[in-house]
């Protein structure tokens, strides 16, 4: 009896020791992991700001690019196109996303449909993105006889509900069942309750899928090539083929043109900051007036 | 004012389980009744069949009737309604973690289409004062959300949300489990208070609980209503020995 505290104070210091390697193992890959992450990241953004940077002047977001053999010119057609193209496939693809992750999570439990929606947003989500131009092709350009920036607004659209979907069933599934149970017993209709309580509380969640799919797509190139086509031009209308960033980043990068090389890669910095700054602006626009839990 | 309560022939089911079998009762108005049992007794069930919360579970069904005051719940009135006539506090605190104390008290008016500013802040006012939770808040209304705030405070706050649409009939299933004692003695206290204008019905599995705050007691086992008296009575001279048992510690 006598020697079994000295015992368990051993094994006990032995245990620590153990504990703790394993503890300071696990912290350190971590760590290791998120370095693996975030060198890749920087490096490519260094790369760009290196190589676009000093192609970045006032011409560039001013004129429309010059034809071959001439300097200057620059990309304000396609920067505009990009913000048009993407701008519609978020007016049309969030709201179908929300609104059919809202019917998965809140009424579409156990239901045949429900589960025909995850499977189709799941599969759609592998769906190589050249697949989704070719659809747009098929359903829309085929039909009018020429190209849009409507068609490749649909195309992208498409690309993006199956993430924001997901996302929104998601987060709308960690919502406590308390919360809701809160609503209903204060007789607000379900739909309210859905709307201004459920969703309400998963928004960060939801927000956060939708940037991510939004950025996703704004650097797709092949949906667009069936599409939105590409224009040397100034358009705004949505029935013309329009430019974008990502198609005139192909086309002068595969050029055989030193300065269309230099423009291509201005062209890829400005598509990253544009993508940088839409989803800072959504994370201020969307933290404005939020007040923190205590938990 | 509060309304009175009668169940006749109430029975309520989850999927196939039998949870409440042939309950009848009288609640009577403006008193709180406590009901006791032990785990599983079918005491929540019954509370939710009040105000037709049971049936938001898909799998979950009641037969029987149930009057407030004058209306037959479960034939004259859409459960929405009802719900909105009979408030509900749960037995973990679940203020609206988005919303500020001010929406929280306000959000059952204001998310059922009520908008007049000057009227919602003469309500917050009044159901946070009835809560006993005005003075400890009143500078932070619109700053701290609901889930911000201490847990006892949350409960209470909890209690002003459910008030603030006006109730007849206030449900509360275990209000004060969850919490400490100096907290639960503040939410004692204030069913002692709200029963000369609410009908309170409360869940315990605190007896103490039941005899300090409750005109009637209820005791229910195995899914029905065992004995049903004035609450003096259940504890110094149950008429049943199943509740003599209960009471005196000898199971559950």
């Amino acid at each position: 009896m006598g020697s079994l505290p000295i015992r368990s104070a051993n094994f006990e210091r032995l245990n620590k020791a153990r504990r703790t390697v394993t503890d300071h193992f696990v912290t350190g890959l971590a760590i290791l992991s998120t370095i693996v992450v975030l060198v890749p990241l920087v490096a490519i953004l260094g790369y760009l700001i290196y190589k676009g940077a000093s192609s970045l002047n006032f011409a560039f977001f001013t004129h429309i690019p010059a034809p071959v053999g001439e300097q200057g010119g620059g990309m304000s057609n396609a920067i505009v196109g990009s913000g048009v193209v993407l701008g519609l496939a978020s007016l049309l693809g969030i709201p179908v996303g929300i609104g059919a992750g809202v019917y998965l999570a809140e009424y579409g439990q156990g239901r045949l449909l429900g589960n025909i929606i995850r499977f189709t947003a799941d599969v759609l989500n592998g769906v190589p993105s050249i697949v989704m131009g070719m659809a747009a092709f098929a359903l829309i350009v085929a039909k009018q006889q020429h190209y849009s920036a409507f068609a490749g607004g649909v195309a992208l659209a498409i690309m993006m509900v199956p993430t924001i979907t997901r996302t929104t069933e998601e987060m709308l599934a960690t919502v406590p069942h308390a919360i809701r149970e809160a609503a209903l017993g204060l007789g607000i209709p379900k739909w309210r309750t859905v709307l201004s309580v459920s969703l309400r509380t998963a928004s960060p969640g939801i927000i956060t899928g939708c940037m991510l799919a939004f950025a996703r797509v704004a650097g797709e190139t092949a949906p667009l090539i069936f599409t939105a086509f590409g224009n040397e031009f100034w358009s705004f209308s949505l029935k013309e083929p329009i430019a974008a960033l990502p198609l005139e980043i192909y086309k002068y990068a595969i050029s055989p043109y030193d300065e269309w090389h230099r423009l291509a890669w201005g062209g890829a910095l400005v598509l990253i900051a544009m993508i940088m700054v839409s989803v800072t602006l959504v994370r201020i626009f969307a933290n404005r007036g939020v007040l923190k839990g205590g938990h | 004012m509060g309304a009175d309560i009668r169940v006749e022939n109430l029975n309520a089911w989850y999927g196939q389980t039998h949870t409440l079998k042939d309950i009848n009762l009288h609640i009577p108005a403006n008193h709180a009744t406590a009901l006791i049992g032990p785990s599983g007794c079918g005491k929540s069930t019954f509370v939710r069949c009040l105000n037709r919360m049971h049936e938001t579970n898909p799998i979950a069904r009641a037969e029987g009737t149930v009057r407030i005051g004058d209306i037959d719940i479960y034939k004259d009135a859409a459960p929405v309604e009802i719900r909105r006539r009979i408030g509900m506090v749960f037995q973990r605190p679940n203020p609206f973690p988005t919303m500020s104390i001010y929406d929280n008290v306000a959000s059952g008016l204001k998310l059922n289409g009520f908008r007049n500013k000057r009227v919602l802040d003469e309500v917050v006012e009044r159901s946070l004062k009835s809560a006993a939770l005005w003075d400890e808040v009143k500078d932070d209304l619109k700053k701290k959300s609901g889930a911000s705030i201490s847990g006892g405070q949350q409960q209470r706050l909890c209690i002003a949300r459910a008030l603030a649409v006006d109730p007849e009939v206030l449900l509360m299933d275990e209000p004060a489990s969850a919490l400490d004692p100096v907290s639960t003695a503040k939410i004692e206290d204030l069913i002692f208070q709200l029963k000369s204008q609410y009908t309170i019905v409360i869940v315990t599995h605190n007896m103490q609980q039941a005899a300090r705050v409750a005109e009637h007691t209820g005791f229910f086992l195995t899914g029905t209503l065992v004995e049903f008296d004035k609450t003096h009575k259940i504890f110094t001279n149950p008429s049943d020995k199943r509740t003599e048992d209960y009471i005196t510690g000898r199971f559950g």
